[in-house]
């Protein structure tokens, strides 16, 4: 009953309908290039839809999206405390390697053993990329942001480096890793696929995504631990001052913001991709991550959503081409939908959001004006200023036995 | 003074039935103002009447629903702050509108800025800058930094700024707030000296003395509507309240007689260095017993901050100890002191206070969000703590404006100080620190905090009570310290203490 | 001796060649940081920027109108962000966000449509930016090769030092930087002063999109001598670490833009040689960068206004 109540004032509030309208806008000037371009509006959406509607579009969605649903909530989580993960980016890549190099080198370890194992190893190594920069920045005062970036690099480099080491490097002419184990990949079985007709490489990451999702919902709403991370995130003075570590609570959070997206890269390699390339450009699996952070209104629901919406579009997106649309239309989408959603505070200033501003300060100023009104009738009685000695009391000693 | 000056004919400024909305709420309602040249006008009225609302629009901020506004009888259309300069109108804020990196000439300059061909002309404006300081009599040094000079001196600065732009028409906001009893006296003398060569000072202010020390002529504003507009000579100080309030007040505190117990908070040679890396504790001696509140009588930069901040854990000490209860709380954290005795009542408090994006109820919890009943294995428990936020808001009157489950932030001053004292009266520590309660409160919130801090004291707490305000120090506390450059300089009982000489010893000058 | 003077020479050259972009995108930055707007979207303005500059020249047959163009689409890029951040109030994180995806989107997907389907738009060297003083030196003497080295170079390296001291000039000795850093540190006092605080960081920003341009157009038209989709691949961020880097001075920028470009030249030198692992060394410039952060420069202070929007009362 509870349930149902929220999910309905999710849909009917502002911040929604903003979405909504972003992604609507979105698309119309995605359409509006199209057209410039003398590329059929109807044809390229139309194959955007076809495409992601059947069971197998709707199966590579899931595909496609496992992994920024991970970088999402990871960005999510680093929002609501305070941080900007803008270092998802290089916390994927570590963590994808950490799982592909578990994945190559215990190739011999059961199923049970190797998976669990390779979440491990990415999670940690994300951890471990988040808690260097919260080192950086609570031990030097460096800004995290600038550190990010870095270690955004650092990462990608060493992933390279990794991946052309003797023992993980590919045997053949691949600049890639060896493909990781089969007892360390998470597809469906080749029957469940060929029976529902799903894309090949359909994995059950999406489950692990899922668990994840409520994990960031409990633990930001529900424990102390979410409690000592928001307060930080949003007054670290107030945090301090009630008696929480500042520092230890950064770092806890960097530490569950990589981890997150670690674990995105292990999902990746042992989901849809089974080895990594040595690349020329960063993926931006990070960088959509905070995409679908934004989208999703840092919300660990909204990162799914988003995150299922981002998928879809890189995956029909990856169609386009087929009816001669670009497919880099999907980040003109997503940027104008990203924009949009920037400058959602003007929607609500139009819509009245000014006028609840300064209803909200009248209220203050009302209330101060009650509370001075409030004394005069209590204190009608009292003798003139200066013979009343006791003025402020008769109020005060009925709050003291209040309060006792 | 100043009333020989006065031109009957042509007032310089004057504003008629002004009305400003916002919203369906009216700040200003049918205000008049007249300010003749020479005179020094103050303007009375609590928190929250509308002063500032009014000053705003005849400094161009923001503009009047209805209303006109007369400069030297000639109408004017306020649309910013440049069409005020233009009139000759300067306003000094009561929250310096000052950059603090820069230094005092940039500040004075910026806006009207020297140049030579595209190149500031630096050495122009410093010497502009020195001729208006001289001309005044407002010394300052030119090239100091505003963060590395004293609030006082700030002030200065913006008295030049408007100088500098040629108002002739000067609005001062509050601005005795945050001074020393003798820089007000100087910033009384600089204001008769302003008058004296023709300006007009327009005072804004809820202080009664200030007003009989300074002002001819005096408008009252109450709720946001014109009440009056009287000849300072001719009314007293409690005239001037009962106008302001609309009922008889008084600013005594009502508080029996206490023997103090024992000792509660001791601060042993305290040393500590502040943000630039300076000696600012030199050796700090203070004890607070049980019943007793201690008042720290001081002027800012004293290092009340710091002494503050030692105690609650925020900052480590160079030297000395600080105990509480007999155990140490110097160079721990603050939930360690909070553990072992320390409450507070920060002087910020949207910065240290609360947590303005959390709830009411949640705020209520800030030091003990961990502990049963509020949570259980690390899980947050919201029945209790949903519970426990009805009780503190029904006892201590606050006005969450709906719900418990709201933004702290988006509820009044008043309310927010009511949610830092229930919170900590809640704590139920031995030791509480109060710094600057009532900063920005109306009367009716402040008799409200006065009394709460006496009734802590009466059940047998220790209260360390910082303020700068010199009236609150002196009706609420059992003794009063005065803190000069790092240490404690003098210690006066409550009941002997007068202003004038506390004064002089805040600015070093002697013992009692 | 004779190759470690080579060396260096080749070093010093490509310090510059992989510093300029930088300094130019960094510059930008710090006009948007300093008068109190964060702009993440340099990433995005540089990509347009190249591409732009990359396709006039490559139409004109002219680099400096193709470096003008450049700039200009990086400050129609930066128009868009001020639009949002500082008219509408939007946030700027989010804004900058929107700004590099739009940019690189828009740009590549033009340029399929231009250029039917091939991303790679090449340069003639008629319409690359030229280099200056080529043939001044002997290059028969290590001397003369060595100055050949550093002192022939492009066009563009010699206008980013020229831009610095421009910079430099109206930051700290000109009405409009005075009124500019006083924006990022208190919009209200301006207000007060009758200062157009919209107005001037609408400006900045749009000088941000400008030199950031200018930046994105030096990457194709001076070193690799093309356009692809990967031409920009994180210059935008590393110049926005810079500033950070130098405290949001331009001449503190500069340095780390060297710093960063002469690792990368490092690189360069070092690759073919040492032995060592390209990877690793392609990871020194940002191994330095958080080293050097550590040892000497510590924390640095934001802009006080930076990243609120300024919202006027009426």
């Amino acid at each position: 009953m509870k349930k149902k109540r929220s999910v309905i004032e999710i849909i009917s509030s502002v911040r929604f309908i903003h979405i909504l309208l972003a992604i609507i806008l979105g698309f119309a000037v995605g359409a509006l290039f199209l057209a410039v371009m003398g590329v059929s509006v109807g044809d390229a959406y139309g194959k955007l839809l076809d495409s992601v509607t059947t069971v197998k579009g709707i199966s590579y969605v899931i595909v496609y999206a496992t992994p920024y649903i991970l970088t999402g909530l990871s960005v999510a989580f680093s929002f609501k405390t305070g941080v900007f993960n803008i270092g998802a980016e290089g916390q994927f890549v570590v963590g994808s390697m950490a799982a592909a190099v578990t994945g190559i080198l215990l190739k011999d370890l059961p199923k049970p053993a190797l998976i669990p194992l390779c979440f491990l190893a990415a999670m940690a190594a994300g951890a471990l990329w988040g808690i260097i920069v919260g080192t950086l920045k609570t031990k030097w005062g460096i800004n995290e942001v600038l550190a990010m970036i870095m270690f955004n690099w650092i990462a990608f480099y060493l992933s390279n480096y990794i991946a052309g080491l003797p023992g993980i490097k590919n045997t053949g002419t691949a600049e890639a890793t060896q493909t990781i184990s089969e007892n360390a990949r998470t597809l469906l079985s080749k029957q469940t696929i060929a029976d529902l007709g799903l894309a090949p490489t359909a994995n059950w990451g999406i489950l692990v995504a899922l668990i994840a999702m409520i994990l960031v919902w409990f633990i930001i709403e529900k424990t102390t631990l979410g409690y000592e991370l928001k307060a930080v995130g949003s007054n670290r003075f107030a945090a301090e001052y009630g008696g929480i570590g500042v520092n230890r609570s950064i770092l806890t959070a960097l530490a569950i913001s990589g981890a997150l997206a670690g674990l995105g890269g292990s999902l990746q390699v042992m989901g849809m991709g089974s080895r990594i390339s040595i690349f020329s450009a960063q993926e931006g699996f990070g960088f959509g991550g905070i995409v679908v952070a934004l989208i999703g209104c840092s919300n660990p629901f909204g990162a799914l959503a988003a995150g299922l919406f981002y998928g879809a579009l890189t995956y029909g997106g990856s169609k386009l081409n087929l009816v001669g649309a670009p497919t880099q239309l999907i980040s003109v989408i997503v940027g104008t939908v990203v924009f949009f959603i920037a400058i959602s505070v003007i929607f609500e200033r139009l819509g009245g959001g000014i006028r609840a501003r300064r209803n909200a300060v009248a209220r203050e100023d009302k209330e101060k004006r009650e509370a001075a009104k409030k004394p005069p009738l209590e204190e009608a009685k009292e003798p003139p200023a200066e013979a009343a000695g006791s003025g402020g009391a008769p109020e005060e000693e009925g709050k003291e036995g209040e309060a006792k | 003074m100043g009333k020989e000056h006065v031109d009957m004919n042509t007032p310089v400024i004057e504003m008629r039935n002004i009305v400003k909305k916002f919203g369906d709420f009216t700040a200003n309602d049918g205000i008049n103002l007249t300010v003749h040249k020479g005179e020094i006008h103050a303007i009375l009225g609590e928190n929250g009447a509308g002063k500032s609302t009014l000053m705003n629009q005849l400094y161009g901020l923001i503009r009047p629903t209805s209303g006109d506004i007369l400069v030297r009888g000639q109408k004017i259309e306020m649309n910013n702050p440049r069409d005020a300069i233009a009139a000759g109108i300067g306003m000094v804020h009561q929250h310096f509108m000052l950059i603090q990196p820069f230094t005092v000439t940039e500040n004075i300059v910026l806006g009207t800025e020297p140049v030579n061909g595209i190149k500031l002309d630096m050495v122009k404006a410093r010497q502009n800058v020195l001729d208006i300081s001289e001309k005044y009599g407002l010394s300052i040094d030119p090239d100091a930094r505003i963060e590395d000079i004293s609030v006082g001196m700030q002030q200065r600065v913006e008295i030049l700024k408007a100088l500098y732009r040629g108002a002739e028409i000067l609005i001062l906001d509050e601005p005795t707030s945050s001074l020393t009893p003798q820089e007000i006296l100087e910033l009384i003398q600089i204001m008769h000296k302003l008058t004296e060569d023709g300006k007009s000072i327009i005072l804004i202010t809820h202080k009664l003395k200030e007003i009989k020390e300074s002002a001819d002529f005096c408008t009252i504003i109450r709720l946001g509507k014109y009440i009056s507009t009287v000849d300072v000579d001719t009314v007293t100080e409690s005239d001037l309240a009962n106008m302001m309030v609309g009922r008889n007040v008084t600013f005594k505190v009502d508080k029996p007689e206490m023997e103090p117990g024992e000792v509660v908070l001791e601060v042993k040679d305290l040393h500590a260095k502040d943000y630039r890396d300076v000696e600012i504790l030199k050796g700090l001696n203070l004890k607070v017993r049980r019943n007793e509140i201690v008042g720290i009588a001081g002027i800012d930069g004293n290092g009340q901050t710091e002494l503050v901040e030692i105690i609650t854990g925020l900052k480590k000490a160079t030297a000395g100890d600080v105990l509480v209860n007999g155990v140490s709380v110097c160079n721990k954290t603050p939930h360690f002191g909070f553990e072992h005795g320390v409450s507070s009542i920060p002087a910020d408090r949207q910065k240290h206070g609360l947590v303005l994006a959390h709830s009411v109820e949640d705020n209520l919890i800030l030091q003990n969000y961990k502990k049963d009943p509020y949570a259980k294995r690390s899980i947050l428990q919201r029945g209790p703590i949903f519970s426990h936020a009805q009780e503190a808001i029904g006892k201590f009157d606050i006005r969450p404006g709906g719900s418990e489950k709201r933004p702290a932030g988006t509820l009044s001053g008043g309310n927010q100080q009511k949610v830092i004292i229930a919170r900590e009266v809640y704590n139920d520590k031995d030791l509480l620190i109060a710094v600057n309660p009532t900063r920005g409160l109306d009367v009716g919130a402040i008799e409200y905090v006065h009394g709460y801090l006496v009734e802590q004291r009466n059940k047998g707490k220790a209260i360390l009570l910082v303020s700068f305000e010199l009236d609150e120090i002196m009706s609420l506390s059992d003794v009063i310290d005065v803190i000069f450059d790092g240490r404690i300089v003098s210690r006066v009982p409550g009941k002997e203490a007068d202003e004038k000489t506390l004064g002089l010893m805040m600015a070093g000058g002697g013992k009692a | 001796m004779t190759d470690v003077i080579n060396s260096l020479g080749i070093l010093l050259f490509a310090t510059l060649a992989y510093g300029t972009p930088l300094i130019y995108a960094s510059l930008g930055s710090c006009f948007s940081e300093i008068s109190g707007v964060v702009n993440i979207g340099i990433e995005g303005m540089m990509t347009a920027g190249a591409f732009t500059g990359t396709v006039t020249a490559y139409f004109t047959g002219s680099p400096w109108i193709g470096f003008l163009c450049g700039g200009l689409a990086g400050m129609l890029f930066g128009a868009l962000h001020a639009l949002a951040t500082v008219r509408l109030g939007a946030d700027q994180t989010i804004a900058g966000t929107a700004i590099n995806m739009l940019g690189p989107g828009l740009v590549i997907m033009i340029a399929r449509v231009l250029f039917n389907s091939t991303d790679t738009i090449p340069l003639t060297p008629e319409q690359r930016m030229p280099r200056l003083l080529t043939g001044v030196f002997d290059t028969g003497t290590t001397f003369g090769r060595f100055m050949d080295n550093v002192f022939s170079t492009y066009a563009s390296t010699y206008l980013v030092f020229l831009a610095v001291i421009i910079v430099w000039f109206v930051f700290y000795k000109t009405r409009f930087g005075l009124r500019m850093r006083a924006c990022g540190e208190h919009p209200e006092a301006c207000e007060t002063l009758g200062i157009n605080v919209l107005k001037t960081r609408f400006l900045c920003v749009c000088m941000s999109g400008f030199l950031a341009g200018l930046g994105g157009a030096c990457v194709t038209m001076a070193i690799s001598n093309q356009f692809r989709p990967i031409s920009i691949v994180g210059q935008g961020f590393i110049a926005i670490a810079a500033v950070i880097f130098g405290k949001f001075r331009p001449h503190g920028a500069l340095v780390g833009c060297l710093l960063f470009g002469f690792c990368s030249g490092l690189k360069t030198v070092l690759g073919g040689s040492s032995g060592i692992d390209t990877q690793l060394i392609s990871m020194i410039p940002y191994v330095v960068t958080v080293l050097v952060l550590i040892l000497f420069v510590g924390k640095s202070r934001v802009p006080s206004a930076s990243g609120k929007p300024f919202i006027k009362a009426r």
